[in-house]
């Protein structure tokens, strides 16, 4: 276990382009590009399936389909097939972000749509009942009460946009896969095995703070976590990002 | 407390006019209603499934929409207003409540208030107000839907429909899923609700009991969509029009129709009492028939004791008193006295004034003789019985 | 993309065959860990926060980061496939162990409640009524573990671990994208395999035990 310390324990990799500070920072950049990207697509799409209803065997068969693709060859295939037809500097990044992107939407539309649909049927009804139109429906109720499943959705896509950017070092983009890369080619462990630690801790810290922003966001009537006496629906959990990754299907 | 309903604004009629639903896959589920509910009167719709009353109540508020036909809120065609602007002007109240559960019961009530642009601060008293209107304790206001229970989750969606104070309201079978105490109980606390506010209420439900229970007038619908018959409760028990809707009010008719006759005065006999902890031969002095009817320090009725079953010595206790007789107040119907006399163990029912306290009792007979004299007087008046339905 | 297949249909074979089986094994080891595991986490409720929460976090970790660590904890070389197997059985057992927890205490209590009255007891009880009735959940569960571990398997090839994934590395240096879709095709059907394979078994053994029950 030790080993891992030679490498992080060497101050001059600490600083510089190469250093883990900056790889850091590349990693968290590709990671929250691609998952803007993923939520501007796949969180409007998600909410018309779920709230008008239309699409959804589409969309169900669309999820599954992508869940089989292997991630590693889907990156490796774009960027030969792309990255000839760009300039220099976006070559590999453009491909890599698309793939990141694209594998990363299932995970919130199934969650985003399975949200919505689980909303209890006679809220719905009594909010038009009552003289809500159906986007005040949407935004009032059915997001409020689907925002559990959506939130672990962003967050399992997250993870995954994560995993992925790290192998995408492979195809030479930047991030914390390059500790692991670079030490597979030169034969260094311990770099190799700073990447490893890096990446996980990484992995860790931004499940922890989406699943701080859950906390506040999602209203206690949903989650079940009373401040005030009354009966508590689930035992409370700290990390849930499985949540949503499992959506059963028939 | 204050009524809620402004004198000056009018109280709609709700008319359906031809009203006729049928699906594109050809099931006809309302066929041609015509059914007017009165302004300020609680009109149920009753039936069996499939029977089209709750797709009735949902054209009111076009939350289904008719093929054909026209639903008349005094002279607005329910049609020609925004569906969304309608609804707002609308009570409704469903069998789940369907409360939001992501808001606390505060917010949930004060839904339609929002979404008309009330100040937040008027539509947060207006809540608590109504909490207390239906019979919820105010600490409840912070909690939310998940923390009730069904019970008072009923009440709240009844508040919430309540709380822009709509003149019209629409319920469907709000009370069928809660069992049957707390149903009773939110039944007696609605009829209050609406002596004190007189709103047009159109109700539904597959119970009859509870449709002669709450209805001024219960339209009785057969499968397929058909309006059967529209009476008053009294009319429907006495006279329904056809098999179909004497099958569907049930057994018992002539017994419960005595629910709607009052009883009047009737003829008392004072009755000796005990008070608790009397001992036996008190007990065994005033007994009758083997019967001692035993009061509480107000002279209110506990419970009948068996002076056969004490033994010498032993006292008047609680857990002695046969609790097999129902009471009946003073001013109540010709059925809850029968039920008194015939539910005492000694015969003799037990009548009680507003406040419970012993008046009198009477025997099974003399109320029958009350009954047979109340129908002679009314033959006498109407020589030809009611026809069914009248519009 | 023929003619590669043509010249080097040995080879291939036997990368397909590599990559079922360092997928397959942590499934089936990954399931029969997960359910005692879940067992214990639905029967003792003190215990599922700390067993959730734990598989939550083992879960979170990216696979190749695991695949990384595997050979300073369990002393393996870098380049063994062991690494790949046991880090993904703890993954499969990461993302199970929830999935049958949850699926073993949503079976509804009056079920439970007849079985004891029949004379069901302990293991009898469990696997007869609880798992049965579970297995719907977790056939949903395996195939999102299925075509997880499929697609994880290859990014071993940048330990160099000899299946699917080469094909990726293959063509990725050759620059021949050929290669590379052929390696994707494969794993695509090797998914769907594995797929259809589960979801027939869950069909079996839920329709015998209703059919015994």
């Amino acid at each position: 276990m030790g080993v891992i310390w030679d490498y992080l324990g060497n101050s001059s990799h600490w600083s510089g382009p190469e250093g883990v500070p900056a790889r850091v920072l590349e990693h968290l950049e590709y990671t929250f590009l691609a998952l803007a990207f993923v939520c501007l697509i796949a969180l409007p799409l998600g909410l018309f399936v779920g709230h008008t209803g239309r699409g959804s065997v589409a969309i169900a068969g669309t999820a599954n389909a992508l869940r089989a693709l292997p991630d590693f060859g889907l990156l490796v295939y774009v960027v030969l097939l792309i990255s000839g037809r760009l300039p220099a500097d976006l070559a590999y990044l453009l491909p890599a972000i698309l793939v990141l992107v694209i594998l990363g939407i299932p995970a919130v539309l199934s969650a985003t749509y399975a949200g919505i649909q689980a909303v209890d049927p006679a809220a719905r009804d009594a909010a038009k009942g009552m003289g809500m139109t159906g986007s005040q429906v949407l935004w009032r109720v059915e997001v409020p009460n689907a925002l559990p499943l959506i939130l672990s959705g962003v967050r399992s896509s997250m993870l995954q946009i994560v995993a992925t950017a790290t192998i995408a070092a492979y195809v030479s983009l930047g991030g914390l896969g390059r500790f692991i890369i670079d030490g597979q080619s030169q034969r260094d462990y311990s770099q190799m095995a700073a990447g490893a630690v890096l990446v996980g801790l990484l992995a860790i810290v931004l499940d922890l703070i989406v699943a701080g922003v859950q906390r506040l966001v999602v209203s206690p009537g949903v989650t079940g976590r009373f401040r005030t006496a009354g009966p508590r629906r689930r035992p409370v959990l700290i990390s849930s990002s499985q949540e949503g990754s499992v959506v059963p299907t028939t | 407390m204050p009524r809620l309903s402004d004198s000056e604004a009018v109280i709609p009629v709700i008319k359906f006019d031809s009203v006729v639903k049928r699906y594109p896959d050809g099931t006809t589920a309302v066929d041609g209603l015509d059914l007017v509910a009165p302004s300020g009167q609680i009109t149920v719709l009753v039936g069996p499934s499939g029977c089209g009353k709750t797709t009735s109540l949902r054209m009111v508020n076009r939350m289904v929409e008719p093929t054909s036909g026209t639903v008349w809120l005094d002279d607005r065609d329910t049609a020609s207003v925004p569906a969304a602007q309608l609804r707002r002007g609308i009570g409704y109240v469903i069998q789940q409540a369907g409360l939001f559960p992501h808001r606390t019961i505060a917010e949930n009530i004060a839904t339609v208030p929002q979404l008309l642009g009330w100040d937040k601060r008027k539509a947060r008293q207006r809540a608590t107000e109504l909490m207390e209107r239906v019979g919820l304790p105010t600490e409840l206001a912070g909690r939310y839907p998940a923390q009730l229970s069904g019970g008072q989750q009923q009440r709240v969606g009844v508040a919430r429909a309540l709380a822009a104070d709509p003149p019209v309201m629409l319920m469907d079978e709000p009370f069928s899923a809660v069992d049957p105490v707390v149903r009773a109980e939110l039944q007696n606390e609605f009829l209050r609700l609406q002596s004190e506010l007189d709103k047009t209420i159109l109700f539904v439900t597959h119970d009859i009991d509870e449709a002669v229970k709450l209805g001024d007038e219960v339209g009785v619908m057969r499968i397929g969509g058909r309006l059967a018959q529209l009476a008053t409760p009294a009319e429907l028990l006495a006279a329904p029009v056809d098999d179909f809707v004497a099958g569907f009010v049930g057994r018992d008719r002539g017994y419960r129709s005595l629910g709607f006759r009052a009883a009047g005065d009737l003829p008392l006999v004072t009755e000796p009492t005990v008070p608790l902890g009397a001992d036996q031969a008190e007990a065994a002095r005033e007994a009758r028939d083997g019967w001692v009817l035993a009061v509480d320090g107000d002279g209110r009725p506990q419970g009948w004791v068996d002076v056969r079953q004490l033994r010498p010595g032993a006292t008047v206790e609680p857990e002695l008193l046969h609790r097999g007789g129902t009471v009946a107040k003073e001013n109540d119907s010709l059925r809850a006295a029968l039920d008194a006399a015939l539910s005492a163990p000694s015969g003799r029912g037990v009548i009680a004034d507003g406040e419970g306290r012993l008046l009198g009792t009477i025997t099974a007979r003399e109320v029958v003789e009350r009954i047979e004299a109340q129908r002679n007087a009314d033959e006498a008046r109407e020589p030809e019985p009611a026809a069914g339905g009248r519009e | 993309m023929i003619a590669y297949l043509q010249d080097h249909f040995q080879q291939t074979v036997e990368r397909f065959y590599t990559h079922a089986w360092l997928a397959v094994l942590p499934l089936v080891i990954g399931l029969v860990l997960a359910i005692p595991l879940g067992w214990l986490a639905s029967r003792y409720r003190r215990v599922y926060p700390g067993v959730i929460n734990l598989a939550g976090l083992l879960y979170t970790l990216p696979s190749v980061a695991l695949f990384v660590i595997m050979p300073s904890i369990i002393h393996t070389k870098i380049l063994s496939p062991i690494n790949v197997v046991v880090a993904l059985t703890i993954y499969t057992v990461a993302l199970l162990v929830r999935v049958i927890a949850d699926a073993l205490i949503s079976v509804p209590a009056d079920v439970r409640s007849a079985a004891v009255a029949m004379g069901f007891t302990g293991l009898g009880r469990f696997l007869r009524v609880d798992l049965p009735i579970a297995v719907p959940v977790i056939v949903a569960g395996l195939r999102v573990a299925a075509a997880s571990n499929v697609g994880l398997v290859s990014v071993g090839a940048l330990i160099g671990v000899n299946q699917l994934g080469s094909l990726f590395t293959e063509g990725f240096t050759l620059d021949v994208g050929s290669i590379v879709l052929l390696g994707i095709l494969l794993c695509v059907l090797l998914a769907l395999i594995l797929d259809t394979t589960i979801v027939l078994t869950g069909r079996r053994l839920t329709t015998w035990q209703r059919a015994v029950s």
